[in-house]
């Protein structure tokens, strides 16, 4: 064993108090570390999806188009009006599509052909999204699939997929007719086929799924696409991958996190408090490993200076006490892990939905685990070096003489 | 062989000041003396007149502030303090007044702890070493005995072996038995003659008790820092 190792083992056992002092802390220093991170994170993680369950991540539209007045030498026009919009299908959007689907980075791809309508059957009307889709490409974006209430996700001539409020709102199910039009008029008659529940109010009253062809026709973009969803592997690449591909397609493009700015400034400050606590929390600790290792070395002096008498050297001094901090680090971070674990399981568990649902899962992974123990030892090696540089420039005659 | 080579450690002109400006006090004021291999000597003086703080020097655990300190023919002011150290652990061993043994380990543990120390591990084999010397100092039945448990003669005796953990040329010996009783004081004095007979270490004794520095070769007195006598004691 080496000469440091035992002797620093020797003085944690020896010192009791002091060193269940010091433990305890780290203990308790590594939980809040692991249960915050892993509170935060799964609760982040949780959002995020909720939001991406009903949303693509990148959208991509037709260029915006831009009144441009005449150019002559003498202004001729004193205010520039917007053009009003209607629905326009992106061009050539079957290559678009093919080449975006190739861009590293991109899972998925789907167009669709999206305007207002309504739906109605008998004396119940609402006003809904249609959205016109191609069910097997569209099901690689969004995952509606296993969301399915009843029915199935898939359409086949005249049919239609709703969300759970429109349909109870139409009163409708699996098999009755609903019919869809536009504000200009166009409609047509579809069998619900299936029902879904995105986990989203908003999106269950308002979407109906239908072929994308028949969508084209209702909107009037005969063969056409009015978007493009997109879904990326890396979703907070999302707002880089939408600039990319608007400067490359000359298209415009969103991600979700341009349309969800709210949320992301709300996880960013979610995370840059639960740092700031961290990084109390172990200089707390560090603190506390230091205040107690520097007792130690004062009560050590003697004993110190007797080991330097008997040929140990300034730097095995040294190495002793900065182990004593790693070791109480390295403790620390087992025992806090534990606890931390039980703390962050224990909470997934009470805290429940009022339905009785868990809230959100907790992630306890080995990475967190990893990364605090480093954070322990590093900060308890950090904390015992004052004390360590102290004890290892005691003089050994003057504590032996007076000590 | 020459007086020169016999020497095991040679003082010259060694000069110690403590504090700084005014306050500033000369301990030692110009030592010169040497000791010879296998020597049994005793360093008497009165309080204060710098025993310890010569002890200290000799046992390269203080700087002198001027003169050399020569060991086994090797000037020790040139090395660094990890020199020092590494040469202290090697051929000097220290016996203090107050045993100073390490608290927290067993008998055993304390006299292996210089060799650990010297080979920055430890090993199986200076457990048996360590044995061997406790054996040596009649102390083979309290190897796992508390540091704490031991009695004043018994630690005294541990801090013997220990001293001796090394091989060391010379023991240093900081009034080993000043905190003795009477009949215990003559039995460690007695380990530690019968070390310098059997192994031929040098030993230098700081005391105060005459009756005990009459049993060595040679007696040497101290007083205000300089050395005023240094006779040989021959036995009548």
């Amino acid at each position: 064993m080496r000469f440091e190792w035992f002797i620093a083992i020797r003085y944690l056992r020896e010192g009791k108090a002091q060193t269940a002092l010091v433990l305890g802390g780290t203990t308790v220093g590594v939980a809040v570390l692991i249960f915050l991170t892993a509170l935060i994170s799964g609760l982040q993680r949780t959002l995020v999806a909720q939001t991406l369950s009903a949303q693509a991540h990148v959208f991509v539209k037709p260029p915006e188009r831009v009144a441009r007045p005449l150019p002559s030498p003498d202004p001729v026009a004193d205010h520039v009006e917007k053009v009003p919009d209607r629905v326009r299908s992106i061009e050539q959007w079957q290559q678009v599509l093919a080449s975006i689907g190739t861009m590293p980075g991109v899972v998925a791809a789907t167009p669709t052909a999206a305007g207002a309508a309504f739906a109605s059957r008998g004396p119940a009307t609402k006003s809904v999204t249609l959205r016109g889709i191609d069910p097997e490409s569209f099901a690689r974006v969004i995952d509606v699939v296993t969301k399915m209430k009843s029915g199935r996700f898939a359409l086949e001539g005249a049919e239609a997929i709703i969300g759970t409020v429109l349909a109870s709102d139409l009163g409708v199910g699996v098999g009755d007719k609903v019919r869809v039009a536009t504000p200009e008029g166009r409609g047509d008659v579809f069998t619900v086929a299936g029902v879904f529940d995105l986990g989203n109010k908003e999106v269950n009253a308002r979407w109906v799924f239908v072929p994308l062809r028949s969508a084209q026709t209702m909107l009037d973009v005969p063969g056409g696409a009015t978007t493009i969803e997109v879904k990326v592997d890396e979703i907070f690449e999302a707002e880089r991958m939408a600039r990319e591909i608007a400067r490359r397609y000359g298209l415009a493009a969103d991600s979700w996190m341009e349309l969800n700015q709210q949320l992301l400034v709300g996880l960013r400050s979610q995370s840059a408090s639960s740092w700031m606590i961290q990084v109390l929390v172990v200089l707390a600790v560090a603190l506390g490993i230091a205040s107690v290792l520097g007792v130690s070395v004062i009560q050590k002096s003697r004993e110190i200076g007797i080991l330097k008498a008997t040929g140990t050297s300034t730097g095995a001094i040294q190495r002793i006490f900065l182990l004593e901090g790693a070791l109480v680090g390295g403790a620390g971070s087992v025992l806090g892990a534990l606890l931390g674990s039980g703390m962050a399981v224990a909470f997934a568990r009470l805290a429940r939905a009022p339905t009785g649902d868990p809230l959100f899962p907790v992630d306890l992974t080995p990475g967190l685990y990893l990364g605090a123990a480093a954070i322990a030892i590093l900060t308890g090696t950090l904390a015992a070096w004052f004390p360590a540089t102290r004890a290892a420039r005691l003089e050994p005659a003057e504590v032996i003489r007076y000590g | 062989m020459g007086e020169a080579d016999a020497a095991v450690l040679r003082l010259e002109g060694i000069t110690r000041d403590f504090g700084e400006g005014e306050a500033r006090t000369r301990v030692l004021r110009g030592i010169d003396f040497s000791l010879r291999r296998g020597e049994f000597a005793a360093l008497m003086g009165p309080s204060g007149s710098g025993k310890s703080t010569l002890l200290h020097v000799m046992g390269l655990l203080d700087r002198p502030t001027g003169g050399r300190v020569v060991l086994d023919g090797r000037d020790t002011g040139t090395l660094d303090d990890d020199g020092l150290t590494r040469c202290r652990g090697r051929t000097l061993g220290f016996v203090f007044q107050f045993h100073h043994l390490l608290p927290g380990f067993t008998a055993l543990e304390n006299v292996v702890i210089p060799m650990a120390a010297d080979a920055g591990r430890l090993e199986p084999p200076m457990r048996d070493r360590g044995r061997a010397l406790l054996d040596r100092v009649g102390l083979a039945s309290r190897a796992d005995a508390r540091a704490t448990t031991l009695s004043g003669g018994q630690a005294q005796r541990v801090a013997i072996a220990r001293s001796l953990a090394m091989n060391p040329r010379i023991v240093l010996a900081d009034e080993p038995t000043g905190n003795l009783d009477t009949q215990t004081a003559d039995e460690v004095f007695s380990l530690l003659r019968d070390v310098n007979r059997d192994q031929g270490v040098t030993f230098l004794v700081v005391t105060h008790d005459r009756r005990l520095a009459e049993r060595t070769d040679r007696i040497i007195e101290l007083v205000d820092g300089r050395l005023v006598s240094d006779l040989p004691n021959l036995p009548s």
